[in-house]
Protein backbone atom coordinates (compact mmCIF):
# COMPACT_ATOMS: atom_id res chain seq x y z
CA UNK A 1 0.00 0.00 0.00
CA UNK A 2 1.25 3.48 -1.01
CA UNK A 3 1.67 5.68 1.96
CA UNK A 4 0.72 9.64 1.51
CA UNK A 5 3.58 11.49 2.46
CA UNK A 6 2.37 14.80 3.15
CA UNK A 7 -1.17 14.62 4.11
CA UNK A 8 -1.56 17.65 6.66
CA UNK A 9 -0.84 20.84 5.86
CA UNK A 10 2.66 22.01 7.20
CA UNK A 11 4.20 25.66 6.71
CA UNK A 12 7.80 25.77 6.14
CA UNK A 13 10.18 28.95 6.36
CA UNK A 14 12.14 29.83 3.07
CA UNK A 15 15.19 27.62 5.50
CA UNK A 16 12.95 24.46 5.19
CA UNK A 17 12.38 24.92 9.38
CA UNK A 18 8.76 24.12 9.83
CA UNK A 19 7.07 27.54 11.11
CA UNK A 20 5.86 27.21 14.48
CA UNK A 21 3.65 30.68 14.02
CA UNK A 22 0.92 29.88 11.95
CA UNK A 23 0.11 33.15 10.95
CA UNK A 24 -3.08 33.23 11.94
CA UNK A 25 -5.84 35.14 9.85
CA UNK A 26 -7.61 36.52 12.60
CA UNK A 27 -4.76 37.27 14.29
CA UNK A 28 -3.31 39.32 11.66
CA UNK A 29 -6.56 41.26 11.03
CA UNK A 30 -6.97 42.50 14.70
CA UNK A 31 -3.19 43.04 14.80
CA UNK A 32 -3.51 45.13 11.51
CA UNK A 33 -6.81 47.23 12.77
CA UNK A 34 -5.47 47.81 16.14
CA UNK A 35 -1.74 49.68 14.26
CA UNK A 36 -4.52 51.49 11.72
CA UNK A 37 -6.52 53.22 14.82
CA UNK A 38 -3.36 53.70 16.71
CA UNK A 39 -1.50 55.40 13.71
CA UNK A 40 -4.95 57.18 13.30
CA UNK A 41 -5.10 58.14 17.03
CA UNK A 42 -1.59 59.81 16.58
CA UNK A 43 -2.41 61.54 13.31
CA UNK A 44 -5.80 62.79 15.23
CA UNK A 45 -3.96 64.45 17.83
CA UNK A 46 -1.24 66.20 15.69
CA UNK A 47 -4.28 67.43 13.49
CA UNK A 48 -6.28 69.14 16.24
CA UNK A 49 -7.00 72.45 16.15
CA UNK A 50 -5.93 73.78 19.83
CA UNK A 51 -6.64 77.37 18.84
CA UNK A 52 -7.55 79.39 21.97
CA UNK A 53 -7.29 76.56 24.19
CA UNK A 54 -5.81 76.96 27.35
CA UNK A 55 -5.70 73.48 29.11
CA UNK A 56 -5.16 74.12 32.95
CA UNK A 57 -7.58 77.11 33.28
CA UNK A 58 -10.03 75.07 31.15
CA UNK A 59 -9.73 72.32 33.17
CA UNK A 60 -10.09 73.74 36.50
CA UNK A 61 -12.85 75.54 35.43
CA UNK A 62 -14.62 72.72 34.54
CA UNK A 63 -13.90 70.89 37.74
CA UNK A 64 -15.26 74.18 39.35
CA UNK A 65 -18.08 73.80 36.85
CA UNK A 66 -18.87 70.41 37.85
CA UNK A 67 -18.77 70.69 41.55
CA UNK A 68 -21.31 73.80 41.20
CA UNK A 69 -23.68 71.44 38.73
CA UNK A 70 -23.48 68.15 41.09
CA UNK A 71 -23.32 69.49 44.43
CA UNK A 72 -25.43 72.82 44.46
CA UNK A 73 -28.28 72.16 41.70
CA UNK A 74 -30.91 74.32 41.47
CA UNK A 75 -33.91 76.03 39.77
CA UNK A 76 -33.97 79.41 38.77
CA UNK A 77 -35.37 80.28 35.06
CA UNK A 78 -38.64 78.11 35.75
CA UNK A 79 -40.61 76.18 38.03
CA UNK A 80 -40.82 72.68 39.20
CA UNK A 81 -44.03 71.97 37.27
CA UNK A 82 -42.53 73.43 34.38
CA UNK A 83 -39.37 71.28 34.65
CA UNK A 84 -41.27 67.96 34.88
CA UNK A 85 -44.00 69.11 32.08
CA UNK A 86 -40.74 69.64 29.55
CA UNK A 87 -39.22 66.27 30.79
CA UNK A 88 -42.86 64.80 29.77
CA UNK A 89 -42.67 66.39 26.13
CA UNK A 90 -38.84 64.74 25.74
CA UNK A 91 -40.54 61.89 26.89
CA UNK A 92 -43.42 61.96 24.30
CA UNK A 93 -41.44 62.15 21.20
CA UNK A 94 -39.49 59.90 22.41
CA UNK A 95 -42.58 57.86 22.74
CA UNK A 96 -44.26 58.78 19.82
CA UNK A 97 -41.46 58.33 17.45
CA UNK A 98 -40.75 54.67 18.81
CA UNK A 99 -44.55 53.33 18.78
CA UNK A 100 -44.77 54.85 14.57
CA UNK A 101 -41.42 53.50 14.26
CA UNK A 102 -42.11 50.21 15.60
CA UNK A 103 -45.47 49.83 13.70
CA UNK A 104 -43.91 51.15 10.21
CA UNK A 105 -40.73 48.74 10.84
CA UNK A 106 -42.76 45.81 11.49
CA UNK A 107 -44.14 45.96 7.50
CA UNK A 108 -40.94 46.95 5.96
CA UNK A 109 -39.02 44.04 8.47
CA UNK A 110 -41.21 41.83 7.33
CA UNK A 111 -40.61 42.74 3.36
CA UNK A 112 -36.86 42.82 4.43
CA UNK A 113 -36.76 39.39 6.08
CA UNK A 114 -35.35 37.28 3.76
CA UNK A 115 -37.47 33.97 4.41
CA UNK A 116 -40.88 36.01 3.88
CA UNK A 117 -40.44 38.21 0.82
CA UNK A 118 -38.98 37.98 -2.32
CA UNK A 119 -35.03 38.44 -2.89
CA UNK A 120 -35.80 41.78 -4.70
CA UNK A 121 -38.06 43.51 -2.64
CA UNK A 122 -35.85 42.51 0.60
CA UNK A 123 -32.55 43.87 -1.08
CA UNK A 124 -34.49 47.06 -1.97
CA UNK A 125 -35.39 47.76 1.94
CA UNK A 126 -32.22 46.81 3.15
CA UNK A 127 -30.50 49.11 1.08
CA UNK A 128 -32.88 51.86 1.57
CA UNK A 129 -32.52 51.18 5.36
CA UNK A 130 -28.85 51.00 5.37
CA UNK A 131 -28.89 54.75 3.79
CA UNK A 132 -31.66 55.86 5.92
CA UNK A 133 -29.30 54.87 9.26
CA UNK A 134 -26.22 56.28 8.40
CA UNK A 135 -27.68 59.76 7.99
CA UNK A 136 -27.48 60.56 11.52
CA UNK A 137 -30.71 61.78 13.31
CA UNK A 138 -29.45 65.71 13.90
CA UNK A 139 -29.57 66.04 9.88
CA UNK A 140 -33.03 64.25 9.73
CA UNK A 141 -34.57 66.39 12.10
CA UNK A 142 -33.01 70.07 10.69
CA UNK A 143 -34.14 68.47 6.95
CA UNK A 144 -37.81 68.19 7.87
CA UNK A 145 -37.82 71.45 9.84
CA UNK A 146 -37.16 73.33 6.70
CA UNK A 147 -40.28 71.59 5.53
CA UNK A 148 -42.65 71.00 8.29
CA UNK A 149 -41.10 73.92 10.29
CA UNK A 150 -39.73 73.63 13.96
CA UNK A 151 -41.48 71.88 16.18
CA UNK A 152 -42.98 68.54 16.88
CA UNK A 153 -43.86 67.25 13.77
CA UNK A 154 -39.95 68.07 12.32
CA UNK A 155 -38.46 66.18 15.38
CA UNK A 156 -40.76 63.32 15.80
CA UNK A 157 -40.43 62.49 11.67
CA UNK A 158 -36.68 63.22 11.87
CA UNK A 159 -36.84 60.95 14.89
CA UNK A 160 -38.91 58.37 13.44
CA UNK A 161 -36.67 57.40 10.42
CA UNK A 162 -34.20 56.76 12.07
CA UNK A 163 -35.82 54.55 14.51
CA UNK A 164 -37.14 52.91 11.48
CA UNK A 165 -34.32 52.07 9.81
CA UNK A 166 -33.00 50.55 13.33
CA UNK A 167 -36.01 49.06 13.86
CA UNK A 168 -36.21 47.02 10.52
CA UNK A 169 -32.55 45.69 10.76
CA UNK A 170 -33.42 44.27 14.41
CA UNK A 171 -36.93 42.71 13.71
CA UNK A 172 -36.26 41.03 10.13
CA UNK A 173 -33.66 39.63 12.60
CA UNK A 174 -35.61 37.96 14.59
CA UNK A 175 -37.98 37.05 11.96
CA UNK A 176 -35.24 35.12 9.64
CA UNK A 177 -34.29 33.08 13.34
CA UNK A 178 -38.16 31.95 13.55
CA UNK A 179 -38.12 27.65 12.35
CA UNK A 180 -38.06 26.92 9.32
CA UNK A 181 -40.41 23.94 9.90
CA UNK A 182 -43.44 26.43 11.40
CA UNK A 183 -43.37 27.99 7.96
CA UNK A 184 -43.14 25.10 5.70
CA UNK A 185 -46.48 23.31 8.16
CA UNK A 186 -48.23 26.31 7.79
CA UNK A 187 -47.65 26.98 4.02
CA UNK A 188 -48.82 23.04 3.49
CA UNK A 189 -52.36 23.49 5.53
CA UNK A 190 -52.50 26.08 2.63
CA UNK A 191 -52.47 29.18 4.71
CA UNK A 192 -51.68 32.31 2.64
CA UNK A 193 -49.06 35.16 3.32
CA UNK A 194 -50.65 36.99 5.74
CA UNK A 195 -51.94 33.88 8.03
CA UNK A 196 -48.15 32.69 8.16
CA UNK A 197 -46.87 36.15 9.63
CA UNK A 198 -50.33 36.20 12.23
CA UNK A 199 -50.16 33.02 13.46
CA UNK A 200 -46.20 32.17 13.14
CA UNK A 201 -44.38 35.12 12.74
CA UNK A 202 -46.02 37.29 15.46
CA UNK A 203 -46.61 34.62 17.97
CA UNK A 204 -43.06 33.51 18.24
CA UNK A 205 -41.34 36.77 17.51
CA UNK A 206 -43.65 39.57 19.97
CA UNK A 207 -41.43 38.97 23.04
CA UNK A 208 -38.12 39.74 20.77
CA UNK A 209 -40.24 42.59 19.32
CA UNK A 210 -41.29 44.38 22.39
CA UNK A 211 -38.00 44.29 24.19
CA UNK A 212 -36.44 46.00 20.54
CA UNK A 213 -38.92 48.54 20.84
CA UNK A 214 -38.18 49.25 24.21
CA UNK A 215 -34.76 49.77 24.32
CA UNK A 216 -35.12 51.75 20.93
CA UNK A 217 -37.30 54.05 23.49
CA UNK A 218 -34.34 54.00 25.69
CA UNK A 219 -32.47 55.34 22.96
CA UNK A 220 -34.89 57.99 21.30
CA UNK A 221 -34.72 59.42 24.85
CA UNK A 222 -31.65 60.56 25.13
CA UNK A 223 -31.75 61.53 21.11
CA UNK A 224 -34.85 63.75 21.93
CA UNK A 225 -32.79 65.18 24.57
CA UNK A 226 -30.17 66.07 21.53
CA UNK A 227 -32.70 66.74 19.47
CA UNK A 228 -34.39 69.60 21.93
CA UNK A 229 -30.05 70.79 22.39
CA UNK A 230 -29.18 70.83 18.87
CA UNK A 231 -32.95 71.45 16.57
CA UNK A 232 -34.82 73.32 18.62
CA UNK A 233 -37.21 70.50 19.10
CA UNK A 234 -38.32 71.61 22.49
CA UNK A 235 -38.44 69.70 26.04
CA UNK A 236 -35.88 69.63 28.52
CA UNK A 237 -32.98 69.58 26.19
CA UNK A 238 -33.63 72.90 24.92
CA UNK A 239 -33.89 74.48 28.51
CA UNK A 240 -30.30 72.29 28.76
CA UNK A 241 -29.16 74.31 25.90
CA UNK A 242 -30.74 77.60 27.23
CA UNK A 243 -29.54 77.45 30.47
CA UNK A 244 -25.73 76.64 29.65
CA UNK A 245 -25.86 78.40 26.65
CA UNK A 246 -27.51 81.71 27.07
CA UNK A 247 -28.10 82.20 31.23
CA UNK A 248 -24.63 80.19 31.99
CA UNK A 249 -26.22 78.87 35.33
CA UNK A 250 -24.54 76.09 36.08
CA UNK A 251 -26.73 75.28 38.89
CA UNK A 252 -29.71 74.95 36.50
CA UNK A 253 -27.83 72.81 34.58
CA UNK A 254 -26.85 70.46 37.46
CA UNK A 255 -30.85 70.07 38.26
CA UNK A 256 -31.60 69.48 34.11
CA UNK A 257 -28.62 67.09 33.87
CA UNK A 258 -29.71 65.24 37.27
CA UNK A 259 -33.22 64.60 35.78
CA UNK A 260 -31.79 63.11 32.26
CA UNK A 261 -29.55 60.95 34.31
CA UNK A 262 -32.01 59.88 36.82
CA UNK A 263 -34.77 58.95 34.05
CA UNK A 264 -32.18 57.34 31.70
CA UNK A 265 -30.77 54.93 34.51
CA UNK A 266 -34.61 53.87 35.33
CA UNK A 267 -35.37 53.11 31.57
CA UNK A 268 -31.86 51.04 31.24
CA UNK A 269 -32.34 49.16 34.29
CA UNK A 270 -35.73 48.76 33.09
CA UNK A 271 -34.35 47.56 29.30
CA UNK A 272 -31.62 45.37 31.12
CA UNK A 273 -34.50 43.29 32.93
CA UNK A 274 -36.48 43.17 29.78
CA UNK A 275 -33.29 41.96 28.08
CA UNK A 276 -32.04 39.08 30.88
CA UNK A 277 -35.72 37.90 30.97
CA UNK A 278 -36.94 37.61 26.40
CA UNK A 279 -33.39 37.36 25.41
CA UNK A 280 -30.20 36.43 27.92
CA UNK A 281 -27.71 35.02 25.31
CA UNK A 282 -27.14 38.56 23.32
CA UNK A 283 -25.46 41.56 24.58
CA UNK A 284 -25.65 44.71 24.64
CA UNK A 285 -26.78 46.63 21.16
CA UNK B 1 -57.33 25.89 33.36
CA UNK B 2 -59.08 24.64 30.36
CA UNK B 3 -58.67 26.09 27.54
CA UNK B 4 -61.55 28.44 27.29
CA UNK B 5 -60.39 30.55 30.20
CA UNK B 6 -57.01 30.68 29.08
CA UNK B 7 -57.95 32.28 25.55
CA UNK B 8 -60.03 34.67 27.37
CA UNK B 9 -57.47 35.75 29.91
CA UNK B 10 -54.91 36.07 26.30
CA UNK B 11 -57.82 38.27 25.01
CA UNK B 12 -58.29 40.64 27.71
CA UNK B 13 -54.01 41.02 28.37
CA UNK B 14 -53.91 42.16 24.74
CA UNK B 15 -56.70 44.29 25.29
CA UNK B 16 -55.28 45.72 28.39
CA UNK B 17 -51.69 46.10 26.53
CA UNK B 18 -53.44 47.55 23.08
CA UNK B 19 -55.40 50.28 26.05
CA UNK B 20 -52.34 51.08 27.34
CA UNK B 21 -50.40 52.08 24.11
CA UNK B 22 -52.89 54.18 22.58
CA UNK B 23 -53.75 56.06 26.00
CA UNK B 24 -50.12 56.66 26.53
CA UNK B 25 -49.66 57.86 22.12
CA UNK B 26 -52.74 60.00 22.76
CA UNK B 27 -51.43 61.41 25.51
CA UNK B 28 -47.50 62.35 24.42
CA UNK B 29 -49.15 63.55 21.16
CA UNK B 30 -51.15 66.12 23.35
CA UNK B 31 -48.24 67.23 25.17
CA UNK B 32 -46.15 67.86 22.16
CA UNK B 33 -48.50 69.25 20.07
CA UNK B 34 -47.96 66.14 17.65
CA UNK B 35 -50.68 66.14 15.18
CA UNK B 36 -50.11 62.95 12.88
CA UNK B 37 -52.21 63.78 10.45
CA UNK B 38 -50.20 67.36 10.18
CA UNK B 39 -47.29 65.27 10.07
CA UNK B 40 -48.49 62.89 7.01
CA UNK B 41 -49.68 65.78 5.38
CA UNK B 42 -46.05 67.28 5.83
CA UNK B 43 -44.16 64.47 4.52
CA UNK B 44 -45.02 64.81 0.67
CA UNK B 45 -43.76 67.89 1.04
CA UNK B 46 -41.19 67.30 2.79
CA UNK B 47 -39.72 64.95 0.01
CA UNK B 48 -40.53 67.39 -3.10
CA UNK B 49 -38.57 70.06 -0.89
CA UNK B 50 -35.57 67.48 -0.48
CA UNK B 51 -35.65 66.35 -4.02
CA UNK B 52 -36.04 69.98 -5.66
CA UNK B 53 -33.50 71.64 -3.08
CA UNK B 54 -31.71 68.74 -2.26
CA UNK B 55 -29.16 67.82 -5.14
CA UNK B 56 -25.88 68.31 -5.74
CA UNK B 57 -24.74 71.22 -8.45
CA UNK B 58 -21.34 71.95 -10.20
CA UNK B 59 -20.68 75.14 -8.08
CA UNK B 60 -21.20 73.27 -4.63
CA UNK B 61 -18.54 70.97 -5.52
CA UNK B 62 -16.11 73.46 -5.76
CA UNK B 63 -16.95 73.35 -1.90
CA UNK B 64 -15.61 69.23 -1.90
CA UNK B 65 -11.83 69.74 -0.63
CA UNK B 66 -13.18 71.93 2.09
CA UNK B 67 -15.71 69.63 2.80
CA UNK B 68 -13.00 66.49 2.97
CA UNK B 69 -10.87 68.40 4.99
CA UNK B 70 -13.73 69.04 7.70
CA UNK B 71 -14.96 65.51 7.54
CA UNK B 72 -11.49 63.94 7.70
CA UNK B 73 -11.92 66.23 11.10
CA UNK B 74 -14.58 64.78 12.22
CA UNK B 75 -13.95 60.86 11.62
CA UNK B 76 -10.14 61.73 13.52
CA UNK B 77 -12.06 62.91 16.25
CA UNK B 78 -14.44 60.04 16.68
CA UNK B 79 -11.11 57.64 16.55
CA UNK B 80 -9.27 58.99 18.86
CA UNK B 81 -12.43 59.47 21.26
CA UNK B 82 -13.23 55.53 20.77
CA UNK B 83 -9.34 54.58 21.19
CA UNK B 84 -8.20 56.41 24.02
CA UNK B 85 -11.26 55.72 25.98
CA UNK B 86 -10.84 51.61 25.37
CA UNK B 87 -7.67 52.20 27.25
CA UNK B 88 -9.68 53.37 30.40
CA UNK B 89 -12.62 51.29 29.74
CA UNK B 90 -10.13 48.23 29.54
CA UNK B 91 -9.24 49.14 33.47
CA UNK B 92 -12.61 50.09 34.20
CA UNK B 93 -14.24 46.41 32.78
CA UNK B 94 -11.46 44.27 34.50
CA UNK B 95 -12.26 46.11 37.51
CA UNK B 96 -16.11 45.78 37.32
CA UNK B 97 -16.63 42.19 35.88
CA UNK B 98 -16.84 39.66 38.53
CA UNK B 99 -14.79 37.67 37.31
CA UNK B 100 -11.19 39.78 37.37
CA UNK B 101 -12.94 41.92 39.53
CA UNK B 102 -10.62 42.38 42.90
CA UNK B 103 -12.91 43.65 45.56
CA UNK B 104 -16.35 44.42 45.18
CA UNK B 105 -16.03 48.36 45.94
CA UNK B 106 -13.89 48.85 43.11
CA UNK B 107 -15.88 47.22 40.95
CA UNK B 108 -18.91 49.14 42.13
CA UNK B 109 -16.56 52.62 41.61
CA UNK B 110 -16.11 51.33 38.10
CA UNK B 111 -20.15 51.02 37.30
CA UNK B 112 -21.07 53.52 38.69
CA UNK B 113 -18.92 55.72 36.63
CA UNK B 114 -20.02 54.06 33.90
CA UNK B 115 -23.97 54.51 34.64
CA UNK B 116 -23.29 57.92 34.73
CA UNK B 117 -20.42 58.52 31.76
CA UNK B 118 -23.14 56.45 29.92
CA UNK B 119 -26.30 57.69 30.85
CA UNK B 120 -25.84 61.66 30.58
CA UNK B 121 -26.25 62.29 26.77
CA UNK B 122 -23.22 63.36 24.94
CA UNK B 123 -25.15 66.85 23.81
CA UNK B 124 -25.06 67.31 27.73
CA UNK B 125 -21.17 66.96 28.21
CA UNK B 126 -20.91 68.76 24.59
CA UNK B 127 -22.23 71.69 26.31
CA UNK B 128 -20.87 71.11 29.80
CA UNK B 129 -17.23 71.26 28.39
CA UNK B 130 -18.33 73.70 25.74
CA UNK B 131 -18.28 76.43 28.67
CA UNK B 132 -14.91 76.24 30.13
CA UNK B 133 -13.04 74.76 26.44
CA UNK B 134 -14.30 77.00 23.91
CA UNK B 135 -14.93 76.10 20.54
CA UNK B 136 -12.43 73.68 18.96
CA UNK B 137 -11.74 70.16 18.57
CA UNK B 138 -10.89 69.08 22.19
CA UNK B 139 -14.00 69.75 23.46
CA UNK B 140 -16.00 67.28 20.94
CA UNK B 141 -13.31 64.80 21.48
CA UNK B 142 -13.81 64.87 25.13
CA UNK B 143 -17.72 64.62 25.07
CA UNK B 144 -17.30 62.02 22.92
CA UNK B 145 -14.89 60.29 25.07
CA UNK B 146 -16.84 60.55 28.08
CA UNK B 147 -19.83 58.74 26.06
CA UNK B 148 -17.54 55.87 24.73
CA UNK B 149 -16.05 55.29 28.05
CA UNK B 150 -19.05 54.84 29.61
CA UNK B 151 -20.45 52.74 27.02
CA UNK B 152 -17.15 50.36 26.19
CA UNK B 153 -16.99 49.91 29.95
CA UNK B 154 -20.25 48.77 30.25
CA UNK B 155 -19.96 46.06 27.00
CA UNK B 156 -16.53 45.38 27.87
CA UNK B 157 -17.39 43.98 31.14
CA UNK B 158 -20.22 41.67 29.75
CA UNK B 159 -17.66 40.05 27.25
CA UNK B 160 -14.92 39.26 30.33
CA UNK B 161 -18.46 37.88 32.59
CA UNK B 162 -19.30 36.07 29.09
CA UNK B 163 -16.11 34.54 27.84
CA UNK B 164 -13.49 33.78 30.28
CA UNK B 165 -14.88 32.21 33.33
CA UNK B 166 -13.24 28.80 32.62
CA UNK B 167 -10.27 29.70 31.65
CA UNK B 168 -9.16 31.92 34.29
CA UNK B 169 -10.22 29.57 36.91
CA UNK B 170 -7.90 27.35 35.43
CA UNK B 171 -5.21 29.85 35.51
CA UNK B 172 -5.83 30.50 39.11
CA UNK B 173 -5.24 26.82 39.81
CA UNK B 174 -2.00 26.11 38.36
CA UNK B 175 -1.19 29.54 40.72
CA UNK B 176 -0.98 32.24 38.17
CA UNK B 177 -0.77 35.73 39.00
CA UNK B 178 -3.42 37.81 38.85
CA UNK B 179 -1.27 39.72 35.75
CA UNK B 180 -0.81 36.31 34.45
CA UNK B 181 -4.49 35.65 34.46
CA UNK B 182 -5.47 39.13 32.44
CA UNK B 183 -2.74 38.88 29.88
CA UNK B 184 -2.25 35.09 29.38
CA UNK B 185 -6.74 34.63 29.63
CA UNK B 186 -8.73 37.26 29.87
CA UNK B 187 -7.43 39.77 26.80
CA UNK B 188 -6.93 36.76 24.41
CA UNK B 189 -10.37 35.66 24.85
CA UNK B 190 -12.19 38.89 24.68
CA UNK B 191 -10.17 40.52 22.01
CA UNK B 192 -12.13 40.11 19.38
CA UNK B 193 -15.32 41.10 21.01
CA UNK B 194 -13.65 43.75 22.18
CA UNK B 195 -12.26 45.14 18.89
CA UNK B 196 -16.37 44.39 17.07
CA UNK B 197 -17.45 47.08 20.17
CA UNK B 198 -14.78 49.06 19.33
CA UNK B 199 -15.80 49.07 15.57
CA UNK B 200 -19.10 50.00 16.67
CA UNK B 201 -18.30 52.37 18.95
CA UNK B 202 -15.95 54.31 16.36
CA UNK B 203 -19.68 54.45 13.65
CA UNK B 204 -21.80 55.51 16.37
CA UNK B 205 -19.43 58.21 17.52
CA UNK B 206 -19.24 59.55 13.81
CA UNK B 207 -22.73 60.10 14.04
CA UNK B 208 -22.77 61.82 17.14
CA UNK B 209 -19.66 63.98 16.11
CA UNK B 210 -21.81 65.55 13.90
CA UNK B 211 -25.03 66.50 16.28
CA UNK B 212 -21.41 67.22 18.78
CA UNK B 213 -20.23 69.90 15.72
CA UNK B 214 -23.36 71.47 15.44
CA UNK B 215 -23.14 72.73 19.11
CA UNK B 216 -19.59 72.96 19.96
CA UNK B 217 -18.40 74.34 16.07
CA UNK B 218 -15.98 72.16 14.96
CA UNK B 219 -16.04 69.46 12.42
CA UNK B 220 -18.54 68.14 9.56
CA UNK B 221 -21.56 69.41 11.83
CA UNK B 222 -20.45 73.11 11.97
CA UNK B 223 -19.89 72.92 8.16
CA UNK B 224 -23.44 71.55 8.13
CA UNK B 225 -24.80 73.98 10.26
CA UNK B 226 -23.25 76.99 8.54
CA UNK B 227 -24.44 76.17 5.25
CA UNK B 228 -28.09 75.25 6.81
CA UNK B 229 -28.21 78.46 8.13
CA UNK B 230 -27.01 80.20 5.26
CA UNK B 231 -29.72 78.10 3.30
CA UNK B 232 -26.92 77.00 0.85
CA UNK B 233 -29.27 74.06 0.52
CA UNK B 234 -26.76 72.64 -1.91
CA UNK B 235 -24.08 72.24 -0.06
CA UNK B 236 -26.32 71.08 2.69
CA UNK B 237 -26.32 67.97 0.54
CA UNK B 238 -23.01 67.23 -0.49
CA UNK B 239 -22.30 67.10 3.33
CA UNK B 240 -24.99 65.01 4.53
CA UNK B 241 -23.98 62.92 1.28
CA UNK B 242 -20.32 62.88 2.55
CA UNK B 243 -21.21 61.60 5.91
CA UNK B 244 -23.89 59.00 4.86
CA UNK B 245 -20.72 57.46 2.60
CA UNK B 246 -18.33 57.50 4.84
CA UNK B 247 -20.58 56.06 7.66
CA UNK B 248 -21.59 53.27 5.30
CA UNK B 249 -18.15 52.75 4.05
CA UNK B 250 -17.02 52.51 7.48
CA UNK B 251 -19.70 50.27 8.77
CA UNK B 252 -18.58 47.71 5.43
CA UNK B 253 -15.30 47.91 6.36
CA UNK B 254 -15.83 46.79 10.27
CA UNK B 255 -18.43 44.04 8.94
CA UNK B 256 -15.06 42.73 6.92
CA UNK B 257 -13.45 42.68 9.96
CA UNK B 258 -16.43 41.27 12.16
CA UNK B 259 -16.53 38.41 9.59
CA UNK B 260 -12.94 37.51 9.83
CA UNK B 261 -12.16 37.30 14.04
CA UNK B 262 -15.85 36.60 15.35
Amino acid sequence: MEVTSTPIYIRKKSNGRISIKSGNKVERVMKATGIVLFGLTILAFMSFNYSGLDLTKAISETAYNLKTMFLEPALSHFTWGEAFYQVGITLGLAFLSTILGAVIAFFLALMAATNLSNKWISKTVRILVAFVRAVPTVLWVLIFAIAAGLGSEAAVLGMLFHSIAYLVKAFSEAFEEVDKGILEALTATGANWWHTVTHAILPSTFTYLLSWTFLRFEINFSVAVAMGAAAGAGGIGFELFMASGFYFDMREVGLITYMILILAIVLELTSTRLKSRYFPATSVK
Amino acid sequence: MNEKVMRNQRKWQTIIFATIIIVLTYLSSDITNFNIIHGIATLPNAFTWIVSNLFITQETLERLPKILEKLAETILMSIAATTTATVFSLFLGLMGSKTTGTSNLLGAFARFIASVARNIPVVAWALILLLSFGQNSVTGYLALFVGSLGFLTRAFIESIDEASQSAVEALRATGATYFQIVYKAVIPQCLPQMISWILFMIETNIRSATLVGILTGTGIGYSFDLYYKTLNYHAVALVTLSIVISVIMLELISNHIRKVIL
